[in-house]
């Protein structure tokens, strides 16, 4: 009888198990149903562009000309901002996880947390009315006495809406995604791998290196990486901000363009090819988010060993 | 950490030089002054008097440590110095936002603008308001009731998606292709431009129920795809770092696998996917572009997600900034959209605090 | 203590937003409140939605048009969403709008594919909104300019690159005319506000302005440029020395340049850009009820201001039922007739529609009927 209720037990149990992990396995498929169908949709609304008459696309050079100095652009416009957000953002989470006294770490962790949901107009706004105007001074300094470096080729941009301010403006708004995520993550390293290495006579700086960011490289690798693909495909904030034009190698100049904001500025208006061409960019968008994320990918992959809970 | 920094201070009691704690502030107080001087050389600006004291303290309190204490010391006092600087400058452009939006959003924030729609106002109405001198009139109340329904269908299908998503990848999938593909392709989610999520939904909904179909549902859906990503993501994250110690003590005491992950691994983690999922929902509830083309725009009140248009809060803001009301009098509009900007982060930070009350209720105590 | 604090604040916000959500009204005007639908039914009152989606250059008159026509027909609802014109079309063509507000007349190819969403007879366009569009400057010391259509084409091709120029100075005797170099701010986003300008300088200098028009600023004069009607206009404010185009209701205290017109300078003003809108030709081998119309930018009409923007509504000349077809009717009439002209430009600060013209697009609209 006894024997009985055990095995009764152990099948209920074990149907539970199987329910459960049959549902998270369907979650998982149907992620990747839906992306597929959104790359289907893309493939299909973007492909007139590929068959179009070259002359036919704006530009009249074909679609690769179109598309080439926008590319460009987009990944200046992110690199700028995670060059600036990537340091910044770690180093502000370190600071909440391990430098702040502990209450005000939470009172700055919350502020944070909101700072990351301040909508993308607000910042394009900001962008255009208040920092625009104070970088415009710093760009004609910058062209006038650092203007041998192409990057800061003169003559500087009177409205100060270049790419500089569109890469610094996609910076604040990385910069609460990277903390908040680095920071969660700060906190998870384990008390024993922190509290031997101040045991051994570390600082506080050898205990970070040491024992904190071994740990969480892969999250901060992945908090990077979110951060990246929302400084790849922000849109109103770029398109408030930029003054965009032809690709230029200079910063502080108006011109260059990115893709995101290539769609919405003028999605509203497009018709017919014109909207095929947009949606082909935004395929492009979308391949390379893919060709990042495999090189992130790789990287996190050659650090395994500290990856995982052990 | 008390205990840690009393450790530490003893410990470099016992080995050679030790810094007075005044040291600091007399190396601050010469590099304040050094740095007045050389601003002042190449035409003094509050900015530039900033920066280069910055510089120079950070430098020569650096250099002092590591004369007077050692090599090891002085790194660690650098790094604390640029924490410490990297904190401050990520706060200066944050908290500009933030004085902005305070700034020109509290004058709106009226009974009127809180408790009524759009409905019936008029540039005519705006005209008079400035001619006349009168309160603005017209509302957000249409435009946070369509945030709040949008937003919480959108947490309705991702979140569930997202977290037996993560749970599968951690817990069942662990080395199989399937998993590797799942988290490659989560990856690649993130980059989905916001309005190519929209189009997708607007064009999955034509399909399925006629062209012009533009509800709030649609619009959730279409946050839901940039959603998914950013709670597999950080769910995942979090899931990942439980200690393997957990889940096998639980397996030890006979605990089924789907109840360690329930009991066990997820309220372990539950602090992290909070924030992760309040993280998601900041993440599409301020877009614009993806609501534009599948709810439509209203200007009154629509209680059903699931027929008629719908108005949130920023293509609210949107639309008063860039084609306002009245185009002769824009005042009124702007000071819409700005009340309705501090109101999305109102939103937000209750959001947040729910979140974090969530948590703290399901988390296991620990020692941090 | 300063943590706990903030939370309690939050909490009491929390309270407020739940409040918020029990308790709202529609009633944003005070004005008394009209419950249920058709309540006084005044005879001819229809009802139903109609759904339009198009330009948003007619934001404003449209939401003054749907507050009339609303409270006209309490069991009417007009919704209609600024998405732009390209959008606009597109939904209509593909079924998505019951009607679309362009600020292009649909050209022979989409008249063609309108025939499939709204029988044989396609579509008609019919001229809803004008608005002039002006040369607006921003000037240390200056406020009037007289400019003549190459001058201007000039301008903004930067062929004339200080505001002290032979060629602007020879327009304008008496003013004293400074060394500012000029800027010049144009659209960033495609629009039907770019496409009539360049429309314009193109017909009336094209000696000067030898790109192509469309909604786009020609690639090779990329220069300043800003997001957005709202977005060129505070460029300028806060440029000396900076000119561009602009829906005229929407450019302030700016400067707006005269036009030379024949032989004389015109002001901009509602009147001027009626009569260029009148004197407008009808646009040749469509049916005789649409009204899409030719605009004569190289006018020498005097009085008329041809830099003009005009912005149609695209309707089906069939629909499915007779309750969409009298609500149509409703609307269409409502948006042209003499008081809806007047609402609009109460609120939108744009020209009305001359009399004759919307004689004429009553007559086209009177014209819908139900699909057989």
């Amino acid at each position: 009888m006894s024997t009985n209720t055990l095995k009764a037990t152990t099948d209920r149990g074990r149907a539970g198990d199987r329910i459960f992990s049959g549902i998270s396995l369907t979650a998982g498929v149907l992620i990747l149903a839906v992306l597929f169908s959104v790359a289907v949709f893309l493939l299909v609304q973007a492909a007139p562009t590929f068959t179009a008459d070259p002359t036919e696309i704006t530009g009249g050079n074909g679609f690769a000309a179109y598309i080439l100095p926008i590319v460009i652009g987009t990944v200046i416009a992110a690199v700028i901002a995670l060059v600036i957000a990537t340091p910044i953002g770690i180093a502000v989470a370190l600071f909440i996880s391990h430098y702040a006294p502990r209450r005000l770490a939470r009172a700055f962790g919350y502020v944070i947390d909101l700072l990351a949901a301040i909508p993308s107009v607000i910042y394009g706004a900001w962008g255009y009315i208040v920092l625009a105007p104070q970088l415009a001074k710093g760009y004609t300094w910058l062209a006038e006495n650092l203007g041998w470096i192409p990057i800061f080729a003169g003559p500087a941009s009177q409205t100060g809406k270049t790419m500089l301010t569109a890469g610094i403006v996609l910076a604040v708004m990385v910069i609460p995604i990277i903390t908040s995520l680095s920071r969660e993550i700060f906190l998870q390293t384990p008390n024993l791998h922190e509290e031997a290495a101040l045991a051994m006579g570390a600082t506080r700086w050898e205990m970070v290196r040491m024992a904190v960011l071994p740990f969480a490289r892969p999250g901060i690798i992945s908090a990077t990486m979110l951060g990246l693909g929302r400084a790849l495909g922000e849109t109103m904030a770029v398109a408030l901000v930029l003054s965009p034009g032809a690709l230029v190698a200079s910063l502080v100049k108006t011109g260059n363009q990115t893709i995101a904001a290539e769609i919405a500025l003028n999605f509203p208006e497009a018709f017919g090819l014109r909207l095929n061409e947009l949606i082909a960019a935004g395929l492009v968008l979308f391949v390379i988010t893919l060709i990042v994320n495999m090189i992130a990918r790789f990287i996190i992959t050659r650090h395994k060993e500290f990856s995982g809970a052990n | 950490m008390a205990a840690n920094q009393t450790l530490q201070r003893r410990q470099s009691q016992l080995t050679r030089g030790h810094l007075p704690s005044y040291a600091v502030w007399v190396v601050l107080a010469a590099a304040v002054i050094l740095g007045a001087a050389l601003s002042s050389l190449i035409g003094f600006s509050v900015v530039g008097w900033a920066v280069i004291s910055a510089i120079v303290f950070v430098l020569a309190a650096t250099l002092v440590t590591a004369v007077a204490e050692g090599e090891r010391k002085a790194k660690d006092r650098l790094v604390t110095f640029l924490v410490y600087g990297a904190f401050l400058i990520a706060l200066l452009p944050l908290v500009s936002v933030l004085w902005t939006v305070l700034e020109r959003g509290v004058p709106g924030l009226s009974y009127n603008f809180l408790f009524t729609s759009m409905n019936g106002v008029t540039g005519a109405v705006d005209n008079q308001a400035v001619e006349n001198g009168t309160p603005v009139l017209g509302g957000a109340y249409h435009a946070v009731l369509g945030t709040l329904q949008i937003t919480l269908w959108a947490t309705l299908i991702s979140v569930p998606i997202g977290l037996l998503t993560a749970v599968y990848l951690v817990e069942y999938g662990a080395g199989k292709n399937l998993t590797k593909a799942i988290t490659f392709f989560v990856d690649v989610m993130t980059g989905i431009p916001s309005i190519v999520a929209g189009l997708f939904a607007a064009a999955l909904f034509a399909l399925l129920f006629g062209p012009g179909t533009r509800t709030g549902f649609v619009a959730a859906v279409a946050l839901s795809v940039l959603m998914i990503p950013v709670v597999v993501r950080s769910t995942e994250e979090m899931l990942k770092i439980v200690p393997n110690e957990l889940r096998e003590a639980s397996y030890a005491l006979g605990v089924r696998k789907w109840r360690t992950i329930t009991n066990v691994v997820i309220p372990t983690a539950i602090s992290g996917i909070a924030s992760g999922v309040t993280l998601s929902i900041a993440r599409v509830i301020g877009e614009t572009a993806p609501i534009l083309v599948t709810a439509g725009f209203a200007s009154s009140i629509n209680w059903n997600v699931f027929s008629g248009w719908m108005s949130t809060l920023p293509t609210f803001i949107y639309y008063q900034i860039l084609t306002p009301t009245s185009p002769t009098a824009p005042d009124p509009s702007t000071q819409r959209a700005w009340a309705a900007a501090l109101l999305l982060i109102l939103m937000v930070m209750l959001l947040n605090l729910v979140a974090r009350f969530v948590a703290r209720m399901f988390a296991p105590k620990t020692s941090r | 203590m300063k943590a706990l604090r903030f939370g309690r604040a939050a909490a009491v916000i929390s309270v407020a937003a739940l409040a918020l959500t029990a308790c709202g009204s529609d009633n944003a005007t005070g004005e008394p409140a009209a419950e249920g639908p058709a309540s006084s039914a005044a005879g001819t009152a229809v009802s139903g939605t109609l759904t339009g989606i198009g330009a948003s250059s007619q934001n404003s008159a449209m939401e003054a048009w749907k507050a009339g026509f609303e409270s006209a027909n309490q069991g009417a609802m007009v919704q209609y969403s600024p998405d732009g014109s390209g959008a606009g079309r597109k939904a209509f063509l593909s079924g998505g709008a019951q009607f679309a507000g362009s600020d292009a007349y649909l050209k022979d190819e989409e008249m063609t594919q309108a025939m499939e969403v709204c029988g044989p007879d396609g579509a008609i366009n019919i001229p809803a909104y004008i608005s002039p569009i002006a040369i607006a400057f921003n000037l240390e010391g200056v406020t009037e300019l007289n400019l003549d259509a190459p001058t201007i084409a000039q301008i903004f091709g930067k062929k004339i690159t200080t505001w002290n120029d032979p060629a602007i100075a020879a327009q304008n005797e008496g003013v004293e005319l400074p060394d500012t170099p000029i800027t010049v701010v144009h659209r960033s986003d495609e629009s039907g506000t770019t496409e009539n300008f360049v429309d314009y300088l193109a017909a009336a200098a094209p000696e000067d302005w030898t790109y192509e028009v469309s909604g786009a600023w020609p690639a090779e004069l990329q220069s300043e440029n800003a997001k957005g009607t709202s977005g060129v206009v505070q460029t300028v404010t806060s440029t000396d020395g900076a000119i561009t185009y602009a829906d005229a209701s929407a450019v302030g205290d700016l400067g707006k340049a005269k036009v030379k017109v024949g032989e004389e300078y015109t002001e901009l003003s509602s009147d001027a850009a009626a009569k260029a809108v009148e004197v407008a030709t009808p646009v040749e081998g469509r049916p005789e009820t649409d009204m899409s119309l030719e605009l004569e930018r190289d006018t020498t009409e005097s009085g008329a201001y041809p830099v003009v923007l005009v912005s149609y509504h695209v309707y089906c000349t069939s629909y499915d039922s007779q309750e969409t077809v009298d609500l149509v009717k409703a609307f269409g009439s409502y948006v042209i007739s003499e008081e809806g002209q007047a609402e609009a430009e109460a609120s939108a600060g744009n020209a009305p529609l001359s009399a004759s013209l919307s004689e004429k697009a009553k007559a086209s609209i009177e014209s819908i009927k139900v699909a057989s």
